[in-house]
């Protein structure tokens, strides 16, 4: 521990008794009233996740539906309601799909993302800050009123994009083209607006972090003959690696947990089943209580499955 | 790198940040245009003939208005409730040495790992266990239980920066412990807990999917599921109304958060690199 500077400044002799206690520094004083400050936090996250990760547990091994929810009590079954969900084929159609989702949009943001933060670190002042303000209008958007303006560009009728396919690109075909029926369609536009919301994230952090590269170390390697791509790969990208790695992190677990883009595209017509990902698939469970615990399970372990690995790094890494 | 390259670098910039922000752009000018003017074959690009009426729709619509008490009674509890809960627990994992404080960290990580997406359901029969589906309260419990981990995480990279030897000097300049910590320590925190309450604005007044479960009574909607309303209400979407009504959401947001972003990034570079 350093030692207070304080103590070291000889000026006016400090009275010693009493006082004396106080110059200790306080990390070391009244450990009970430490937790105290903790329980505040703690229990509003016991009460708003805490309980309900562990209902949801309990719940996924009973037999648990509308007639318990007035009343009866639950029947424990086991693992009935995991196998059932597990033997079906169309529930690994949802996770597959899903983590196809999860992973194409993640590398997709993380590549333009960094593109883009190079580049904003590469251009004069002026373009970077008509660059930031883009950047900054699509991230502060909220996602709902984004999610409308989205529909009402794809709209199939008056939609902007099918205008400009259509008429200065020449596309008579997609004229009056619905974007959602298909479900390969769908995902496409599911993640272009994805793509297009998470990807400001990721370019504030990365230049952020990139602007932590210290100049006398790429000075020091230019002299050493070191070309720019070289510096780049040599230097900028270990140096910001640990941001990389927390952003590329905070991406998967986003990715794969998406559910407001997919539920409200959905709405907007497209044919719910075959574009069910995993957040709309448990909506959609709502009513069969143990059958969506068991699936909201089974998410969990896929995103600790997913980013376990990142994690396990990431604690070791980093001094806590 | 030369001139030329240099320029052209600049000009890409431009280009997609025009790009980036065109949705944005539409939203904002489709609110201006009547209907007529939008169920044309070719969009209207520029609202030359531009018109109010969308917005003053919105603004008399009592829907709108029984929403927007809504969100700002759910958002204001949720922020208030999440800082004062985070600021102390930060001031705890940043000041203090104890036992379980490295499984206090762990967990506010590895929290932040559940996908809510699938614990909504048995949110909601929690909330409804307590008679609370339907209430501000109820929402406002699942909300900051959401956004405390993340502004936890925050504020200790605050806390850590802020040096404890200042306090102590203030201390022996002749300050109580408690006088130190209001005098020297919270000003400087100042930035960190405006970062932080506008982290927690931002989640609980933009988020849907919890507002979904629990907010089922149509009198009890927050604004994102009453703009959703809209697009559904009817077969012909009045998207003129729609955009106005976007607009109205999202421009307060913008704004603050233009100001504050800055904060937002650098507080959690530095909540991931500090120890």
């Amino acid at each position: 521990m350093t030692r207070p500077r304080a103590a070291a400044v000889p000026a006016p002799p400090v009275p010693l008794s009493g006082t004396s206690a106080d110059q200790v520094p306080r990390r070391r004083r009244r450990p009970v009233g430490v937790y105290l400050l903790l329980i505040p936090a703690t229990v509003a996250m016991v009460v708003g996740l805490g309980y309900p990760l562990a209902r949801q547990l309990v719940i996924s091994f009973q037999k648990y539906g509308l007639a318990q929810q007035f009343g009866r009590p639950a029947q424990w079954v086991g693992l009935n309601n995991y196998t059932k969900l597990l033997t079906d084929p169309y529930v690994w159609g949802v996770i597959a799909r899903s983590i196809a989702f999860c992973l194409v949009n993640a590398v997709v943001t993380m590549a333009i993302g960094m593109a883009l933060a190079v580049l904003m670190a590469k251009v004069g002042r002026a373009a970077r800050i008509t660059l930031q303000v883009g950047m900054l209008l699509a991230w502060g958007t909220p996602v709902l009123a984004t999610m409308t303006v989205w529909q009402w560009l794809f709209d199939s009728q008056y939609g902007v994009v099918n205008w400009v396919l259509a008429e200065p690109l020449g596309m008579d075909g997609m004229r009056y083209h619905s974007w959602l029926i298909q479900p390969m369609s769908f995902y496409f536009v599911a993640t272009v607006i994805v793509v297009w919301m998470s990807v400001p994230f990721v370019v504030f952090t990365v230049f952020a972090g990139l602007l932590q590269v210290p100049e006398e170390t790429m000075e020091a390697a230019e002299l050493d003959g070191a070309g720019g791509w070289q510096r780049f790969w040599l230097i900028t990208v270990p140096m910001v690696k640990p941001v990389l790695f927390v952003v590329g992190l905070l991406q998967v677990i986003w990715d794969l947990r998406v559910f407001t883009q997919i539920y409200v595209l959905q709405r907007a017509g497209a044919p719910t089943r075959e574009t069910h990902l995993l957040g709309t698939y448990i909506y959609s469970l709502a009513k069969e209580f143990s059958m969506a615990g068991a699936m909201a399970t089974i998410m969990l372990v896929l995103t600790l499955a997913l980013t376990g690995f990142y994690i396990r790094r990431m604690l070791r890494e980093e001094e806590l | 790198m030369n001139r030329v390259g240099r320029w052209l670098l600049g000009a890409l910039a431009v280009v997609i940040a025009l790009a980036w922000s065109f949705p944005i752009y539409w939203m904002v000018s489709s609110a201006f245009l009547p209907t007529n003017q939008m169920r044309t074959p070719t969009p209207t690009f520029f609202p030359t003939h531009g018109t109010l009426s969308n917005f003053r729709r919105v603004l008399a619509d009592p829907t709108f208005v029984a929403s927007f008490r809504v969100s700002l009674a759910v958002t204001g509890l949720s922020v208030v409730a999440s800082i004062l809960f985070a600021f102390v627990a930060a001031l705890a994992v940043s000041r203090f040495r104890f036992r379980g404080r490295k499984g206090f960290i762990v967990a506010i990580l590895v929290v932040q790992m559940i996908p809510a997406e699938g614990l909504f359901i048995s949110q909601y029969q929690m909330l409804d266990s307590w008679r609370l589906v339907n209430s501000v309260l109820g929402l406002t419990i699942v909300y900051v239980a959401a956004i405390l981990p993340f502004t936890i995480w925050m504020l200790r990279g605050f806390v850590s920066g802020v040096p404890i030897e200042l306090e102590e000097a203030g201390m022996v300049d002749g300050l109580s412990r408690t006088g130190a910590f209001f005098r020297i320590t919270f000003p400087l925190l100042a930035p960190g807990l405006v970062a932080a309450g506008v982290y927690g604005f931002l989640q609980a007044w933009n988020e849907y999917t919890l507002a979904l479960v629990v907010m089922t009574d149509p009198a009890r909607r927050t604004l994102p599921l009453w703009l959703q309303g809209l697009v559904e209400a009817d077969r012909a979407t009045d998207w003129g109304v729609v955009m106005a009504g976007a607009t109205l959401i999202a421009v307060p947001v913008i704004l603050f958060f233009l100001v504050v972003q800055n904060r937002m990034t650098s507080g959690l570079v530095a909540g991931a690199v500090k120890g």
